[in-house]
């Protein structure tokens, strides 16, 4: 066991299975020589080579098409977008090839390929850096997304979207790919995609929040259970496939629930939680669910983000408005 | 002034012809496994091709098919670089290489089936090494260029081609593939039927380039422009870019000029954008009209066999046509089953839900 940030399980699990399988291999920009602009690739290079862990031109379609490809003829790639906000040129390839391939082919062609992008805003950076669009990807049927939160479910989650047959879009929640350290098995192990963590115990009310709002709940539960109230915390850590069972359970014993995302409100993952939540829990629920969010605005830049992000204060804000109701 | 590179240093490339309209052949240029025989034999294809089609624009007409985009006048394109590869290439259509696919093994009736709303149609058989049709123009290329990379990786020997139109090459994803197969050195050949129109655009107005073969240059690899009505070109085109596929050499794009002579799907009406005249001008220089000319030159050909191997490929269209209406319609289930290779939990509960709304209806 090692103490590992989130950055270092993701660069840990991807070593083991290029080590284990010879068809996995690693594309994107600045992943070879350099390592990622977040060193997630760091190392890669040298142990596997520049035909294995492959520096491609600065094209998101192009590495996603390719990549594409690559699945299609007996490959695992593994291609990284470097920021969130450089996704949309990718979206093309997503949404019109790689979700579809198998039900246009009528399950001939598959493409078992991991799609990595560092997502979300709090680190100061530029334009297009900071975005998190998780309701555009849940909403095209065919691909699997995955949030993780922690070192040990990065590593657990990325070896199983490696292994999977299917696409699997990987969002890394780059505000926190530093911020902790957690114990991490050295051998290769799997997360299951499809069953959320239960991150905290409690019987007030049901916060459910994701990759690195997960951390934001917990401070905001913090403040809660100085006033008493006990959340419970439901990290659903994928979101396509998603687990209700898990929130809708959660749900039936707090009698309420708050859902925290960055992405904007309007349509956004919360949308979709609260519905399938009055769907199964309409007569447990003792408040209508509160969505903490992003605004419906562009993201703005670093000094107005704090005011844009979920923050604890905000959280708890939404914890009172459903145990005040 | 140093430095400066103007396009008219291309001036002066001519387009690769070697079977001309009127029937004659430049002997020095015709690749010698390009037998009389063979070209005999692919003539009595494209007479059935060419009836196919105009069969699946009537069935549309008639109400039994849904919108299909012709192929009429591209079918020396499609044939000649088809059969230009070998067993082990692979290919990756859009929506207008029905010849294409059919010489390359994909039952036509299966073609016709998918066309009638049917995407059963699209899982062709094992050992047919053809890729569903992919509809949004020129995104596919970048399939095929990761798809013959890992054919290098794998060291499999075989090479993959794309076929897109003039149209396609305005699109970033063309000149992304384009420029990760020059960078990768991937054995693909880009093939572009240029036939004039992008519906109603035309070429000129598509791009200023004078060629599309030129758009190779940039990325460091061969253009070759052939005359993509001339079946013996085409195929000689293919065999050069196939050949540096093999050798190591990379990627070529070919521009095979050639011209729609329908409409660019049954949908389209195309006298709001073209005229009669020009429609006329590139009549003689259809691909079937020229080819029956040199057979019949060689006395390979008469107007008896073309009568009776009209009839047969009559016979023929008209049984796949029973063969495409009888083709198992899919399950409603298929619809949810290859979303992906498990069903999740959420999407078992939709199909479980529309099934019971089905039973429902039934009482």
């Amino acid at each position: 066991m090692a103490r590992l940030t989130i950055v270092q399980a993701i660069q840990a699990a991807l070593m083991e299975e290029m080590e284990r399988d010879p068809s996995v291999m690693v594309l994107g920009e600045d992943v070879g020589r350099e390592g990622g602009v977040f060193r997630a690739t760091e190392g890669l290079q040298e142990k596997f080579g520049p035909e294995r862990v492959v520096d491609t031109p600065l094209a998101e379609s192009g590495i996603v098409g390719v990549a594409l490809g690559l699945a299609l003829n007996g490959m695992r790639p593994v291609a990284e977008i470097q920021f969130d906000g450089f996704m949309p040129p990718a979206w093309d390839q997503i949404i019109s090839h790689v979700s579809r391939i198998r039900t246009r082919s009528r399950g001939r062609f598959s493409a078992p390929l991991v799609i990595r992008i560092p997502y979300g805003g709090g680190i100061r950076a530029p334009e297009h850096h900071s975005e998190a669009t998780e309701a555009v990807l849940v909403h095209t049927p065919g691909i699997k997304v995955v949030y993780p939160s922690t070192p040990y479910d990065a590593k657990g989650l990325l070896i199983s979207a490696i292994r999977d047959p299917d696409p699997v879009l990987f969002l890394e929640p780059k505000r926190i790919y530093r911020a902790f350290r957690q114990e991490v098995p050295d051998e290769p192990y799997t997360v299951p995609m499809g069953e959320a963590r239960k991150v905290r115990e409690g019987s007030h009310v049901t916060v459910v929040a994701w990759g690195a709002m997960v951390r934001e709940a917990e401070r905001a539960s913090e403040i809660a259970s100085s006033k008493g109230i006990e959340t419970e915390i439901i990290d659903p850590r994928t979101l396509s496939p998603l687990d209700s069972e898990a929130i809708v359970t959660s749900v039936r014993k707090t009698g309420r629930a708050v859902v925290v995302h960055e992405g904007p409100r309007t349509c956004g993952m919360g949308a979709e939680i609260a519905a399938r939540i009055q769907e199964e829990a309409l007569l447990h629920l003792r408040a209508p669910v509160v969505r903490v969010t992003g605004f419906d605005t562009v993201v703005p830049l670093a000094k107005l983000e704090s005011h844009y992000l979920p923050t604890p204060e905000r959280i708890w804000r939404g914890i009172r408005e459903v145990m005040e109701f | 002034m140093n430095g400066i590179f103007d396009p008219s240093i291309l001036d002066g490339i001519e387009m690769l012809r070697i079977l001309h309209p009127d029937g004659s052949m430049e002997e020095a240029l015709r690749p010698p496994e390009l037998s009389d025989e063979k070209i005999q034999a692919l003539y009595r294809e494209m007479i059935f091709l060419r009836l196919a089609d105009e069969r699946a624009v009537q069935l549309q007409r008639q109400g039994r098919m849904g919108t299909y985009a012709p192929f009429m006048g591209q079918e020396a394109a499609q044939v000649g670089s088809a059969v230009a590869l070998e067993e082990g290439d692979w290919i990756f259509p859009s929506f207008r290489e029905t010849a294409a696919m059919y010489m390359r093994g994909v039952p036509m009736a299966m073609l016709f089936a998918y066309w009638m709303g049917n995407e059963g149609g699209q899982r062709f058989p094992e050992g047919v090494r053809v890729l569903p049709i992919s509809i949004p123009v020129g995104t596919h290329a970048l399939h095929a260029v990761g798809f013959a990379w890992a054919s290098k990786l794998r060291g499999e020997g075989s090479c993959s081609l794309a076929y897109f139109g003039d149209g396609g090459t305005s699109k970033g994803d063309f000149h992304e593939a384009m420029n990760m197969a020059g960078v990768f050195r991937v054995p693909v050949i880009f093939f572009c039927q240029n036939n004039q129109y992008a519906i109603s655009v035309p070429r000129r107005a598509q791009t200023a380039s004078k060629t599309i073969a030129q758009k190779a240059l940039a990325y460091g690899f061969p253009g070759i422009l052939v005359d993509g009505n001339d079946l013996v070109a085409v195929y000689a085109a293919t065999r050069w870019a196939r050949k540096r596929a093999m050798e190591g050499e990379g990627p070529t794009l070919i521009e095979a000029v050639t011209y729609r002579l329908g409409p660019h799907t049954t949908a389209d009406d195309p006298t709001k954008y073209r005229s009669e005249e020009e429609v006329e001008e590139w009549k003689p220089l259809d691909p079937l009209v020229r080819t029956r000319l040199y057979l019949r030159n060689c006395c390979l050909w008469d107007e008896e066999m073309e009568e009776s191997v009209r009839l047969y490929a009559e016979e023929r269209v008209n049984r796949l046509v029973k063969e495409a209406e009888s083709f198992p319609d899919p399950a409603i289930e298929d619809m949810f089953t290859y979303t992906f290779a498990q069903m999740p939990p959420s999407l078992e509960a939709q199909m479980r839900e529309y099934r019971e709304f089905l039973k429902s209806t039934e009482r």
